[in-house]
């Protein structure tokens, strides 16, 4: 299969690799897809609970050149985004900026569900500590 | 010396011709042009002779007693296709019942699969976990009703070895005709008709360092002759097995390039298992966490090393290499977004099987590129485990497979 440039180039130096403290109450985490898929991303960001600005975003990510793409792609675009515009985010854009086709589809689903799942992550926990402090 | 990219390690997908077998192959596309089947003149003759002289090389390379036992297909899955159905149908009125196994080629398993949709039954076997079945499985499965076993010498994806003699001897036994689709074995491990007791086998030149688009079937005459009904209809070419007219620059060919094999396949496996064994070597002392799919000695393919790379996805290992032509049993890599059925059919993990690369070492290889591609595996299999979630869980010591994972 031929890939675009941008999968590549991305693939080849991903941007934001790394693990973020999971403990951090500031830090949300989205771990999705199944090793028996080929497909697992895990997506963390950290946020500024003061103004809900992403302040830095990683992944790591087991899965072909395009999960790879779309995870790092990811975590460039939320960068300085509030939540509610990175929970906006949708498949169909990465599918754009990567030239994905459709056999790889799939792998800008799942980086869609990783950025939601973490932001999930992210709200829980700050409730949960507000419940605490009251 | 510096080395040349890309790297071809991809054998068991299809080889290159050797220089050899092509020079022996040009005159026939211009001045030895003729129709085998014309017999009224010199260029047929001509022709036909050719053909004649390659039915012999390819009849000595797997110890055929005649050479009327060589029917000239399109390739091995024509051949398959060939024996199968061909069978099945003469057969038809003495029993409807098919042994093979899982872990076949797809030309074998789906030509199965459309028999089963007109009335026959079919007994898949499953391979023990390095891939080869058990002969007293085979003898189990049999039934009265069995005409026909097939089984392949060498597996494609693991190059695991069957023991196609052991099997043989059972089939014998019972009278049941024995198929064996040799295609990866043939010219590189030790196969002979007659002692191994095989009644039908599948044969391709490209997987021999010989041209695409010819292989053949061999259809024993003799104790027992076995009957086919023909797929092909036509001019009654090949003794009525396979119409058409014969490819004979490309039969040319083959003969060479079985005669080659005759000459040289032991120097060439004794090589190759030491070219593997060093690739080997290389990936195990600096690797952790990486499994050999298949038989070990002397149960495999001198040129085949499939190895599952724990926590690294298999297609994005083949885009991290890809200067180095290999090929993975990762879904990604077909359609149909599912792995290997091969790996899954001997029980390796699914997640394994993701992770798999088929390393396939043929002739042209060196040592050289052995050295490369063994660094640059150990170096991008680190890589890619630094940005894999699994890899991080692993080293902390998380067991995977106590994780509730979503599906999707």
């Amino acid at each position: 299969m031929a890939y675009s440039e941008k999968v590549i180039e991305h693939y080849e130096k991903p941007r934001n690799v790394g693990t973020l403290d999971k403990e951090d109450p500031n830090v949300g985490t989205g771990l999705v897809g199944a090793p028996a898929c080929g497909d697992v991303m895990r997506l963390q960001i950290k946020v500024n609970p003061e103004t809900g600005v992403v302040e830095d975003a990683k992944f790591k990510t087991f899965g072909c050149g395009s999960a790879i793409a779309s995870s790092s792609l990811v975590t460039e675009w939320v960068k300085g985004k509030t939540l509610d515009q990175a929970m906006a985010l949708k498949n169909s854009q990465i599918v754009e900026e990567l030239n994905l086709p459709p056999v790889k589809i799939h792998c800008s689903v799942l980086a869609e569900d990783a950025i939601k799942s973490a932001i999930t992550d992210f709200r829980k926990k700050q409730s949960a500590r507000k419940e605490a402090a009251e | 010396m510096a080395i040349r990219l890309p790297i071809y390690m991809d054998y068991a997908a299809t080889t290159p011709c050797d220089p050899r077998v092509v020079e022996t192959m040009l005159p026939y596309f211009t001045e030895k042009f003729g129709n085998a089947a014309s017999r009224s003149h010199g260029f047929g003759w001509e022709a036909e002779e050719a053909v004649e002289y390659a039915r012999t090389q390819i009849a000595n390379l797997i110890g055929a007693k005649s050479d009327k036992e060589i029917v000239f297909t399109s390739g091995a899955t024509e051949a398959d296709n060939l024996a199968i159905k061909g069978v099945a149908n003469f057969y038809r009125n003495k029993g409807d019942h098919i042994i093979t196994c899982k872990t076949e080629h797809k030309a074998v398993l789906d030509t199965c699969k459309r028999l089963e949709r007109t009335g026959f039954r079919v007994t898949y076997l499953t391979p023990a976990k390095d891939g080869r079945v058990a002969p007293d499985d085979v003898k189990r499965a049999l039934t009265d009703k069995t005409i026909l076993v097939s089984l392949m010498l060498a597996n494609n994806e693991i190059g695991s070895l069957h023991p196609i003699r052991e099997i043989g001897a059972i089939t014998r036994e019972a009278g049941v005709v024995f198929h064996c689709d040799a295609v990866q074995g043939v010219g590189k491990v030790d196969f002979d008709v007659e002692s191994m007791n095989v009644d039908l086998a599948s044969i391709s030149a490209h997987k021999m360092y010989g041209p695409k688009g010819v292989g053949a079937l061999y259809v024993r005459r003799n104790k027992p002759r076995v009957r086919l009904v023909a797929e092909m209809d036509g001019g009654g070419h090949e003794r009525g097995n396979r119409s058409g007219t014969l490819n004979t620059a490309s039969i040319v060919g083959f003969g060479k390039a079985a005669a080659l094999a005759s000459l040289e396949w032991r120097e060439d496996a004794q090589r190759l298992m030491r070219l593997r064994q060093r690739l080997r070597q290389k990936l195990w002392s600096e690797l952790e966490e990486i499994f050999l799919n298949g038989a070990d000695d002397p149960y495999r393919l001198p040129g085949n090393l499939n190895v599952s790379f724990a926590f690294v996805e298999g297609e994005a290992m083949m885009m991290a290499i890809k200067d180095v032509a290999v090929s993975s049993g990762s879904a990604c890599t077909s359609a149909s977004l599912e792995p290997s059925y091969v790996l899954r059919a001997l029980g390796v993990d699914t997640e394994l099987a993701h992770s798999s690369i088929r390393f396939g070492l043929g002739k042209f290889n060196t040592e050289e590129e052995v050295d490369y591609v063994g660094d640059l595996v150990v170096q991008q299999t680190k890589r890619l485990r630094e940005m894999s979630p699994l890899y991080e869980m692993h080293q902390e010591g998380i067991d995977l497979s106590t994780i509730r994972w979503a599906a999707h």
